[in-house]
């Protein structure tokens, strides 16, 4: 490497005379059932090489044929980022040796892409309330992912300096699409929290749509950032570093910040940056550098004529849109006007992972801001003492709801409201048996439940006359009636004392 | 059974004898394995005989006919198969050192279509190294060598295929045509060869050389004998996305047919004249001379890209070969093979020794041509500009075809020609597939059949072209023509080896052995 070590630039100095522009490049792995161009199971992990046949191991004379599900998946993130979707679209080959590789070329798109020319908005915390950025995204491509390498002896876990390598293919052909931004130029202090922001929102879209698990730790959801400077109020990009697998939300906002730092340490000291290709560490939270990019990567990409173009058809891809899921963010604003959520109260919601859970409880019959309210104080209080998520407390959004409709009905007050949810957590039953066994009700209007009592005896001559005669104990039956009409928030003890007061 | 020797007959007489109890497969193979035995010493047609294998076959068909299980047409003929093609239970080299050894785990589709059929397989036939050459010369295991004069090489690259039909080795064979290599063999020793219409017949398992351009087909004596075996391994296959998904021409009844009354034939007036020997000019003129009499239109047509067919050949070809036989890189199977004198070689220098140590000369140029040609910054004058010009010839086909049915002109500009007179000239041997090529940049089908023999006493090559799917046409008027020149020629032409058996009976090793 020719690269100089220098020193590096704190973030918030370095942006001071320079101005990050970031490109994002994130590899979804689809969870089809088969790969990408063979029928062996998509899976993580498993014995190495089982999920493997004659076409995923590249033998010679296997020919690929296309997932028709993966082209789905495809055309759904591709509508979902708001992408113009390929009348016609071509796989092509992306040619170099590397040992993971079983054909030594890759399927991929080239200038052909399934989906391109979107967009897709993330929101992130500015000193005045949430700020919005639009992210363009230039393509999403399908592709086929790459066999892994476990590089054995050695220091480094790299190849170079291991002293034999193992080779696993059981992700060879799984199917991938690689979600390329065109370059972001935010203000460089929310430079960090914006990659973060687009890479989440990216996963909440693929959950959303059902075509990923989305997991960054197992890989199956990786980022790429790429990122150079540029003096302060000039055009023309700097020279970029391309920081792979960066896999974690957190990483890869310190990702960003570590290379603005390195990159402005290395244009104060008037070097050059090198175009290359760069790891993050995890533990320190770093970037090394990897392969040089230099130009001499070529990758002689041609039309793969094993394959036939792609052409969806438009009626296809209309049906595709037609059925989309409500997308995060787009929920997030529906909600929030329906609820009338101010932007603090719809962040102070959303940050702590109560969306969901108003929404249920709002579907259950409270108002929003009562459901807010449970949720955000009295609930995330709990969750926190408990170190839990919200939603992993054991009370649903129904049970809350059933509290609030006890406190709007008056049968009992937001102080017995408490004691109620203590007695749901602690699992004593649902809100009505937890107010019933800790006998909780409060019945403020008498005069509803003289009437209610009056009804009951008449209703029932039969058991009245015996009251009347001093059968006291047939008084249950009448209680029982009082109770059901009452909904059971009633005081059966006052219930009983009205009945022989008027029958005795 | 009638006439001298089980193995001078046709797949379709084998077939009738068999079907009417007359012979058996197990007898029709063993015959077959004994003249491999004895005469593939000297012609080398064969990389890998399997004898068990094609006896263990025959014999399971003669125990299915026997149970009166309903057969297919050619069950029980044997047939021998291009080492291109992958065989489970027998290695497939495709005449490289670099998979040497190499036994696939799968069968190509061609092969499971064959087994399928009841055809037993004899073994897989020499070729030009990953099918690049014309002339066998090019394999890593020694050429084979032309039954009508074994110091002349057969053609190639299918030449183990066609010298094994035309010496009787085998009744019939599967070749593979990527820019003529079935029909110039087929043209240089006297046997039937057919190239169908790209995405007739499947790919998968067929070790590819240059991918939108390669085809199996049938390498026969006889025209009907190719239908048969063009109907067993053609149509759909899921498991080729460039397979064609439609029912496949009615190519026997074509065969079965063969009337050329009204049909218009077309004369390409780029494929003739300067660069063709004159005996092979001679006999086309004739056999065209024959269509006419016997009722044919003949029209000259004109297709001007066919000029610069060859060239845009040599760009498509070897982008394509650069990139499919990136694979063998000893990582997961064949030749391994470590660079002198480095201690820990990296996985980088045991690919580069591998790839040094395993291909021969003429596969290390086309890679370097084609990467040449793929590399950015020359990829739209080389590649780009090559695929404009197949749109060419296509459109060329496209207006030719108003004009005529078929389309004829002699298959090679020469007969068979000798041993190391082309190898140093890489370009001359190149030339052998100027007309051969046209059909298969622009994918339609074309058949070889031999049309006499030229004024040096060895056959020569007719071709006849057709549209796109209508692989039928090149069969009823290759009937017609081939019932014409029987006439003409008094018989079906056969090379001296046929007739030489005895003599040439000598040492000859165990096939399996040598394989
Ligand atoms: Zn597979």
């Amino acid at each position: 490497m020719t690269t100089v070590e220098v020193g590096l630039v704190p973030f918030e100095e370095a942006l001071t005379r320079y101005e990050p522009v970031m490109g994002l490049e994130v590899h979804v792995e689809l969870s089809t059932a088969t790969k990408m161009f063979c029928g062996c199971p998509a899976l993580f992990g498993g014995e190495p090489n089982t999920h493997v046949c004659p076409v995923c191991l590249g033998l010679p004379g296997s020919l690929p044929v296309v997932n028709g599900a993966a082209v789905e998946s495809a055309i759904r993130i591709g509508l979902a980022l708001n992408c113009r979707i390929a009348e016609v679209c071509r796989f092509a080959r992306k040619n170099y040796f590397y040992p993971d590789m079983p054909k030594n070329y890759q399927i991929s798109q080239y200038d052909e892409p399934i989906a391109f020319d979107g967009w897709t908005e993330v929101e992130v915390e500015g000193p005045d309330g949430p700020e919005r950025y639009r992210v363009e995204i230039e393509r999403a491509h399908m592709e086929e992912d790459t066999g892994k390498s476990l590089h054995v002896g050695g220091s480094t876990g790299r190849i170079h300096g291991a002293e034999y390598s193992l080779l696993d293919y059981n992700r060879a052909g799984i199917p991938l699409i690689e979600i390329v931004t065109r370059p972001i130029a935010v203000p460089g202090d929310r430079a960090p929290a914006v990659a973060r922001a687009y890479v989440q929102q990216l996963r909440d879209l693929v959950l959303a749509l059902g075509v990923s698990d989305a997991r960054m730790d197992q890989g199956s959801l990786r980022a790429d950032v790429n990122l150079s400077l540029r003096p302060v109020g000039t055009a023309a990009l700097g020279t970029r570093s391309e920081t792979k697998n960066v896999n974690s939300f957190r990483s890869v906002e310190r990702a960003v910040r570590f290379e603005v730092s390195r990159h402005a340490g290395i244009l104060d000291a008037g070097g050059r940056v090198v175009q290359e290709t760069r790891h993050f560490h995890e533990d320190t939270g770093t970037t090394s550098p990897g392969r040089e990019k230099s130009d001499a990567e070529d990758y002689r990409y041609f039309p793969d004529p094993d394959l036939a173009p792609v052409a969806p058809s438009r009626e296809w891809v209309d049906a595709l849109r037609a059925t989309l899921p409500e997308l995060p963010a787009e929920r997030r604003r529906r909600l929030q006007a329906e609820w009338g959520f101010s932007d603090l109260e719809m962040r102070d919601t959303a940050g702590a992972g109560a969306v969901d859970l108003v929404a249920a409880t709002v579907a259950a019959g409270s108002s929003a801001q009562t459901a807010r309210k449970w949720w955000l104080s009295e609930l995330a209080r709990r969750a926190n003492e408990q170190a839990v998520e919200l939603s992993a407390l054991k009370i649903t959004p129904e049970d809350v709801a059933r509290i609030q409709a006890l406190v709007d009905a008056g049968a009992i007050n937001d102080k017995l409201a408490r004691q109620v949810f203590d007695g749901v957590l602690a699992g004593e039953g649902s809100p009505d048996e937890v107010v019933a066994a800790r006998g909780l009700a409060v019945v403020s209007d008498e005069g509803a439940l003289t009437e209610a009592v009056d009804r009951a005896i008449e209703a029932n001559p039969d058991v009245a006359a015996k009251i009347r005669d001093g059968k006291v104990a047939a008084a249950g039956a009448l209680i029982g009636a009082v109770m059901k009409e009452m909904r059971g928030q009633a005081d059966a003890a006052r219930v009983r004392e009205l009945i022989l007061a008027r029958l005795t | 059974m009638p006439g001298p020797e089980l193995t001078d007959h046709s797949a379709a007489e084998l077939s009738q004898a068999l079907a009417a109890g007359e012979t058996t497969s197990a007898e029709v193979t063993r015959a077959h394995l004994d003249r491999i035995a004895s005469l593939d010493g000297e012609l080398h047609a064969f990389l890998h005989v399997d004898a068990p294998g094609a006896l263990a076959a025959a014999e399971d068909v003669d125990r299915r006919r026997a149970a009166g299980e309903p057969l297919g047409a050619l069950a029980g003929v044997p047939v021998a198969v291009k080492d291109l093609l992958c065989t489970v239970g027998q290695p497939t080299t495709c005449g490289s050192r670099i998979l040497e050894g190499w036994v696939p785990p799968y069968d190509a589709t061609v092969v499971a279509r064959l087994r399928a059929a009841g055809l037993p397989i004899l073994g897989k036939t020499n070729l030009d190294e990953f099918a690049m050459g014309s002339s066998t010369e090019h394999s890593a295991y020694g050429p084979s060598r032309n039954p009508w004069d074994t110091a002349r090489t057969p053609g190639g690259s299918g030449g183990g295929s066609a010298a094994a039909v035309a010496a009787r080795l085998a009744p019939v064979a599967i070749g593979t045509d990527t820019g003529g290599s079935i029909r110039q063999p087929g043209a240089l020793t006297g046997t039937v060869g057919v190239k169908p219409t790209y995405g007739g017949v499947s790919r998968y398992g067929i070790v590819a050389m240059a991918s939108s351009l390669d085809q199996a087909g049938p390498v026969t004596r006889t025209v009907l004998d190719a239908a048969l075996l063009h109907e067993v391994i053609g149509g759909h296959d899921p498991m080729d996305s460039t397979s064609i998904d439609a029912p496949p021409p009615p190519v026997v009844e074509a065969a079965r047919r063969g009337d050329v009354t009204g049909l218009r034939i077309g004369v390409v007036k780029e494929l003739g004249g300067e660069g063709f020997q004159a005996g092979v000019r001679a006999r086309f003129e004739e056999a065209v001379g024959l269509l006419t009499e016997a009722g044919a239109q003949v029209v000259e047509v004109s297709c001007p890209s066919f000029a610069q067919a060859l060239a845009t050949y040599y760009l498509v070809m070897p982008s394509e070969v650069s990139s499919n036989l990136a694979r063998f890189d000893a990582m997961r199977y064949g030749l391994r093979a470590f660079p002198d004198g480095v201690e820990l070689p990296s996985a980088e220098q045991v690919m580069a020794a591998t790839r040094d140590a395993g291909f021969g000369d003429e596969v290390k140029r086309r890679i370097i041509l084609g990467t040449y040609a793929l590399s950015s910054g020359y990829y739209d004058a080389y590649y780009g500009s090559a695929q404009q010009v197949r749109s060419l010839v296509a459109r060329d086909f496209d207006r030719a075809f108003e004009q005529a049915d078929v389309l004829v002109s002699p298959t090679a500009p020469t007969t068979a020609f000798r041993m190391g007179e082309k190898l140093d000239d890489p370009l001359a041997m190149y030339l052998q597939d100027v007309a051969t090529i046209p059909a298969n940049l622009a994918g339609v089908p074309g058949l070889s059949l031999p049309a006499g023999l030229a004024e040096d006493g060895l056959p020569v090559g007719f071709q006849l072209l057709a549209p796109l799917q209508a692989d039928d046409r090149l069969y009823n008027a290759a009937a017609a023509l081939e019932r014409l020149l029987l006439d003409r020629w008094g018989g079906p032409l056969t090379p001296p080896l046929v007739g030489q058996v005895d003599s040439l009976v000598g040492p000859v090793g165990t096939p399996e052995v040598r394989a």
